[in-house]
């Protein structure tokens, strides 16, 4: 087992439990689309990029040739943009292809509240309409507020909204959890 | 960014590691004008007042377009149709407009300082958006973003400002940001349009074109404005044309790849030729193309607002 990086940090899943969770995504992402499906994998940045690009690569190892990669920035989407911008670094979003017709597979690390998903959603459509927009996730921790669920999930994981999920991809995937424990009462009732 | 920048009021007291921060923003939202949908929803329900003391077509449809593709509501308010012309101070404006609960306040005014002014009676974000010969900052801005783009960098190039440098806001503020961020600025004019205290920002000072525009990066002209011959300061256009004109001979001792700017609008004819204005060295309209952009950055972070609220 990998040991956590951090002090008092629990590892959920190690290299060999991320890399087998995303090689059974990437195969029922090519399951669900076949060959004739245009097909685009974006990560939203930063934590999806990475997991975008490993997805990628084992469809390519897949023979599923052909699916593009882009990338989303979702910070002037965020649904408090306006009110509590953060440190306003704004990274790129970069979809060099026309998504029209294509089905779009957003990749991220982990899906929590789901508010960076709606916000990555409106992004992805001001490029223009896709056929279909999917949801992969490497970490499914639950407490959603908004009615948003993922299509692809490497590990669905109890958590209490307390704790952290942390996620390094690389040099050796890792996903650990930090702070109270599961069944520890919710801050927000 | 240490903290948020509250208001651009001018170049002169930004460090260069915020100007980089506008400039880099500006790069995110220059990509948001190539897309399908040019229009981000993030000032929603933010108020931008385009406050013009002075008439600018450019710079105000400029400002209008950056806030509506933030979704912001813009209102523009010009000298000809607000209170003024009725004897309304400054401060009564500004206290009237400041009941309104605006969030961007963007002034133009012939006074220098009166934006400053403004800042100091509002709590809204104030741009300067051109105050007297004083600064006009998101012109600087916009210019460093377009040399940047074409060029790479900006340290250590030889950018040439020639024109009425005396009466000139953007000189002032070009040369302030330039020499900020490591550029070697040459600015050029007659003697009668030189201010005798120039060499205070670290520029060269040229009276004639030729040795000023000599193994130049970026060669940037400013427009002469027609009162200059009234006062007595050019004698004539045409004589303006001859030596201080930029052609095609001229451009010529400028590097092979020199870049040709004019923050617009252009007397063709009298400080720029026209087969230089359209010519392949041109980069005039992407500096009104980098306007939108910079300036969306600018409303952008003034909008901004301190804290952070978590999102996964």
């Amino acid at each position: 087992m990998t040991t956590a990086s951090t002090p008092g940090a629990r590892v959920v899943m190690d290299e060999a439990a991320v890399a087998a969770a995303l090689r059974r995504m990437a195969g029922e992402i090519a399951a669900r689309h076949g060959d004739g499906v245009p097909l685009a994998l974006v990560g939203v940045r930063r934590g999806g990029i990475p997991l975008a690009a490993r997805l990628h690569a084992l469809l390519d190892a897949a023979g599923r040739g052909g699916v593009l990669v882009g990338t989303v920035d979702i910070t002037l989407y965020r649904d408090d943009a306006a009110t509590a911008l953060p440190n306003p670094q704004i990274g790129r979003s970069e979809i060099p292809f026309e998504v029209e017709g294509r089905v779009v597979v957003l990749v991220d690390d982990v899906l929590y509240t789901g508010r960076t998903t709606r916000a990555a959603l409106d992004a992805v459509m001001d490029y223009g309409r896709p056929r279909a927009i999917e949801l992969a996730v490497l970490v499914d921790r639950g407490h959603r507020e908004l009615p948003i669920q993922a299509d692809y999930v490497g590990l669905r994981l109890a958590t209490s909204r307390r704790e952290r999920v942390e996620v390094r991809v690389e040099p050796g995937a890792v996903v650990e959890v930090l702070g109270p424990a599961e069944n520890a009462p919710s801050d927000e009732g | 960014m240490t903290g948020p920048v509250r208001h651009l009021l001018g170049i002169e007291d930004l460090p260069a590691r915020d100007i980089v921060q506008f400039l880099d923003t500006a790069e995110v939202f220059f990509g948001v004008s190539t897309r399908r949908v040019r229009k981000v929803p993030t000032l929603r329900g933010k108020t931008v007042i385009n406050l013009f003391f002075e008439a600018s077509t450019r710079t105000r449809t400029s400002f209008e377009i950056a806030g509506k593709r933030l979704s912001a509501d813009v209102v523009n308010i010009s000298v000809s149709t607000s209170s003024v012309s009725k004897g309304e101070t400054l401060l009564d404006t500004v206290k009237t407009l400041e009941a309104m609960h605006p969030d961007v306040i963007v002034v133009r005014h012939a006074a220098s300082g009166a934006p400053h002014f403004i800042a100091r009676h509002t709590r809204a974000a104030v741009v300067n958006a051109g105050d007297g010969l004083h600064e006009h900052p998101t012109q600087a801005l916009l210019d460093a973003f377009t040399i940047r783009r074409a060029k790479g960098h900006l340290a250590d190039l030889v950018v040439t400002i020639s024109g009425d440098i005396a009466h000139s806001r953007v000189a002032r503020s070009n040369a302030l940001l330039l020499t900020r961020l490591g550029a070697k600025v040459r600015v050029c004019a007659p003697r009668t349009l030189l201010p005798v205290d120039m060499e205070q920002y670290g520029v060269e000072v040229f009276d004639s074109l030729g040795p000023a525009v000599e193994g130049a990066d970026v060669v940037m002209m400013l427009r002469i404005q027609h009162e200059r011959l009234t006062e007595a300061l050019i004698p004539s256009t045409r004589e303006y044309a001859r030596t201080f004109g930029l052609n095609r001979a001229m451009l010529a001792r400028a590097k092979p790849d020199a870049i040709v700017m004019h923050p617009g609008p252009m007397n063709r004819g009298v400080e720029i030729d026209a087969d230089v204005a359209d010519g392949p060295r041109s980069v005039i309209l992407d500096q009104v193309e980098a306007g939108v952009a910079v300036r969306m950055a600018v409303l952008y972070l003034l909008a901004a607002e301190a804290g952070q609220s978590p999102l996964s």
